[in-house]
C-alpha cells in the first residue's frame, strides 16, 4: 500500500492536505438499552434517540457528566456494541449490522484513543511493536515496511528521535508519551475517522495543551475526520467545532462549540460549565490567560 | 505554635533493585490550626509522597530519611508502633486517592466504621454495636449520606458515595488535620464539585487543618486559602491562594496557570509545559525547573535556589528574587 505509506510522511504542520475520500458518519435515530439480569427485568437506556452526522474533516465533542451514554456511543460507533434501535452508517456500511470480517474492515477507517494510557498498552511490547502491529495486519506490510512506517509515525506523533523511543515498553515511559504511543498506533492504519474518548484526562493539565494540539495538527494534515468525548469543556472548546451535550443518554443541547459555550441554553450545559475549575475565577481576578501580564 | 511544623523533610524510595529515587526533599513548612491549604503540582512532583510522610503512612519503599515532622509540639518523625498509633485519635488522618481501593470490598460500610473505631477507642469507651451505629450514622450524615449506606458494600456504591465514606471513616477520629491526596481525580466534573464542596463545610464547621492534594491547580485555588506549588519533590512556591494570580511567581506556577483558561472567552488559547520533570535518581544540580524555564539564567543551573520570600508568601526562584529586590529598590528610592 504505497499510497499510505505516502500520506503518513507529507503531515507536515501547517501544509493542508486535501480531505480524501473519508466518508460521513451518520447517526439516526441510535438507542442502546441494557437489560439487567436477574429477577424485576429492570432495563437501562444508555442512549436514547440520539442522531447527528460528522462531515468529512469535521471535528465533533460529545461532552456530559458519567453516565451520560458518550462512552457507550463510542462502543457502538466502533462497532463493539450494536444499537437496540436505530442506524450507525460510516459512508454505505452500516455498523450496527457488522460480524467479524466487516469490522476488520471498518476498524481500518474509525480508530480509538481511549482515556487510560497506561492500561491501553501491552506492558511487554515496545512503543515501536505497538504501531507497527495495525501496519502489519491492516496494511499488509513486512515487517520491516512496518517498522520504518512506525517510526515515522512516531516523530509524527512527537516522540523524537524515534529510534530513542521505539525501543521503550510502557512504564519507560510517561502518560504524555504514551498517549502519543496510542495515537500514533491510531494512526497507523490511515484511517478516516478517529474517536478519541477522554484522550487527556488521566493526564497532567501541563501535557494536556500538547496532546490536543496533536490531534488538531493531525486533523488538519491529514483531513482525519474526530469525534472527541470528554466531560471537560475547556478542551472540548480548544480542539472541537461542534459539541452535543448528552445527559442520560439524550441529546440536550447542540450546535457550534464557541456559540453553545458562550450562549448554553440548557441547564445542563450551564451546570457543567460552572464545574469546569477556573483558577482566575476562584480568585477573583476576572482576567483571561493570555492577557496576564507576565515577564 | 503552628500545628504542623516540618523542617528537613526528606523522602526516598529504595526500591530492590535499581537507583533510590528522592522523591521529597528539604520541605519545610508549617500549618496553622484550622488553615486550608493546598498542594499541587504534576505527577511524580512529590506531593503524595509528601502527603504520606506528614500522615506517617508511608510504606516501603519509601522511606523518611531525615526530617522533624512536629504535630502539636511531638515530632511525630521519630515515633513508632503503638505510640504512633495512639497519636491518630485526635491526631491526623489521610484520605486516599480514588476511594474505590481504599475501602475493603468484603465487608459492609457499617463494619469498617467498627474496625476504625474500636482500634482507636479510649479505655472505657462504648464500643459496642448500637454505639458505633450511631457515631457511624452521624459521620455519614456529616458527608451528606443517608444511614442506609452502613449496610451496605462498597461497589453498591457510586464512586462519589464511596469518597464521601472514605472522608467519614478520616473524621471518625476527630482528627485535627486531614490529608486529603487527590480526593476528587477519579470523579466527573459535576460530582467532583459536590465533593469539594462538602470538603470546604466540613473544614469550616470543624475547624480542622485540611491539606488538599491535587494536580488540578483550579481546584485547589477554589477551594483553599493558601497554595503551596511542588517540583520535583521541593515545594517552590507558597503563597494564599488569593495573591496566586496575580503578581510575581514562580516562572512553574505562572506555566501552570497558563495551561487553564475559560472556555466561555472569545479567544481560548491553552499553554503547555515543554519537556518533562527531571529523573529523581539523579543528582540535581541547579533548579529543578531550569531545563524547562523560560526565564533560566547560568546561576539557575548552578544553585539550586532557596525557597525565600517573596510577595505576600515563598518562591525558590534566583529571577523572581532579583527581579522582587530591584523593584523593592526602585520603590524606596522614590
Amino acid at each position: 500500500m504505497p499510497a499510505d505509506l505516502g500520506s503518513a510522511t507529507n503531515g507536515q504542520a501547517g501544509q493542508a492536505v486535501p480531505v480524501r475520500g473519508v466518508p460521513a458518519l451518520t447517526l439516526s435515530r441510535v438507542s442502546k438499552v441494557y437489560r439487567a439480569r436477574g429477577e424485576g427485568r429492570r432495563t437501562v437506556t444508555a442512549v436514547d434517540d440520539v442522531s447527528f452526522t460528522i462531515e468529512p474533516g469535521a471535528a465533533i465533542g460529545l461532552v456530559g457528566a458519567s453516565g451520560s451514554g458518550k462512552s457507550t456511543l463510542a462502543s457502538m460507533i466502533t462497532g463493539s456494541e450494536r444499537p437496540t434501535a436505530g442506524t450507525i452508517t460510516f459512508g454505505d456500511v452500516s455498523i450496527g449490522r457488522l460480524r467479524a470480517g466487516g469490522l476488520r474492515r471498518i476498524h481500518r477507517q474509525v480508530q480509538m484513543v481511549f482515556q487510560d494510557p497506561y492500561g491501553a498498552l501491552n506492558p511487554l511490547h515496545t512503543a515501536e511493536y505497538t504501531v507497527m502491529r495495525p501496519c502489519q495486519n491492516f496494511l499488509a506490510m513486512s515487517a520491516s515496511q512496518a517498522r520504518d512506517r512506525a517510526r515515522e509515525l512516531l516523530e509524527i506523533v512527537g516522540l523524537t528521535p524515534a529510534s530513542q523511543f521505539a525501543v521503550k515498553l510502557p512504564h519507560q515511559l510517561s502518560g504524555g508519551q504514551r498517549q502519543r504511543v496510542l495515537i500514533a498506533r491510531a494512526l497507523a492504519c490511515d484511517p478516516g475517522l478517529i474517536v478519541a474518548d477522554e484522550p487527556v484526562s488521566m493526564l497532567d493539565v501541563s501535557l494536556r495543551a500538547g496532546v490536543l494540539t496533536l490531534l488538531s495538527e493531525l486533523r488538519r494534515d491529514r483531513g482525519l475526520s474526530l469525534l472527541y468525548i470528554t466531560h471537560d469543556l475547556l478542551s472540548a472548546r480548544v480542539i472541537t467545532d461542534q459539541i452535543l451535550v448528552l445527559n442520560h443518554g439524550r441529546v440536550v443541547e447542540e450546535g457550534p462549540t464557541r456559540q453553545v459555550l458562550q450562549h448554553p441554553q440548557h441547564d445542563y450545559t450551564m451546570q457543567l460549565l460552572d464545574a469546569v475549575a477556573n483558577p482566575f475565577a476562584a480568585a477573583g481576578a476576572d482576567i483571561p490567560t493570555t492577557d496576564r501580564g507576565r515577564k | 505554635m503552628a500545628l504542623l511544623e516540618c523542617r528537613g523533610v526528606n523522602v526516598a524510595y529504595e526500591p530492590a533493585r535499581g537507583q533510590r529515587i528522592w522523591a521529597v526533599r528539604d520541605v519545610d513548612l508549617a500549618l496553622e490550626q484550622g488553615e486550608f491549604v493546598g498542594l499541587v503540582g504534576e505527577s511524580g512532583s512529590g506531593k503524595t509522597t509528601l502527603g504520606h510522610a506528614l500522615t506517617r503512612m508511608l510504606r516501603p519503599p519509601a522511606r523518611l530519611e531525615s526530617g522533624v515532622i512536629a504535630f502539636d509540639g511531638v515530632d511525630i518523625a521519630s515515633l513508632h508502633g503503638e505510640q504512633l498509633r495512639r497519636r491518630r485519635r485526635n491526631g491526623f488522618a489521610l484520605v486516599l486517592q480514588s476511594g474505590m481501593n481504599a475501602l475493603n470490598p468484603v465487608r459492609t460500610i457499617g463494619h469498617q466504621f467498627g474496625d476504625v473505631l474500636k482500634a482507636h477507642a479510649w479505655r472505657g469507651e462504648d464500643v459496642g454495636a448500637h454505639a458505633i451505629r450511631l457515631r457511624a450514622a452521624g459521620l455519614l450524615a456529616a458527608v451528606r449520606l443517608e444511614p442506609d449506606v452502613l449496610g451496605r458494600y462498597p461497589h453498591e456504591l457510586s464512586g462519589g458515595m464511596r469518597q464521601r465514606v472514605s472522608i467519614a471513616l478520616a473524621l471518625a477520629l476527630e482528627p485535627r488535620m486531614i490529608v486529603f491526596d487527590e480526593p476528587t481525580t477519579a470523579l466527573d466534573v459535576i460530582v467532583q464539585q459536590a465533593v469539594i464542596q462538602t470538603i470546604k463545610d466540613l473544614q469550616r464547621d470543624r475547624g480542622f487543618t485540611a491539606v488538599l492534594i491535587s494536580h488540578d491547580l483550579g481546584v485547589v485555588l477554589e477551594a483553599t486559602d493558601r497554595v503551596m506549588v511542588m517540583y520535583a519533590g521541593r515545594i517552590v512556591e507558597d503563597q494564599p491562594a488569593s495573591a496566586l494570580v496575580r503578581g510575581l511567581h514562580h516562572p512553574y506556577t505562572e506555566a501552570l496557570l497558563d495551561c487553564y483558561a475559560d472556555p466561555r472567552a472569545d479567544v481560548v488559547e491553552l499553554g503547555g509545559i515543554p519537556g518533562y520533570p527531571p529523573d529523581l535518581s539523579l543528582p540535581q544540580a541547579g533548579c529543578s525547573f531550569a531545563p524547562r524555564c523560560p526565564l533560566a539564567e547560568d546561576i539557575c543551573r548552578a544553585q539550586d535556589p532557596p525557597l525565600s520570600p517573596l510577595g505576600r508568601g515563598r518562591a525558590a526562584c534566583h529571577v523572581r528574587a532579583r527581579a522582587a529586590t530591584i523593584g523593592e529598590e526602585v520603590g524606596s528610592a522614590r
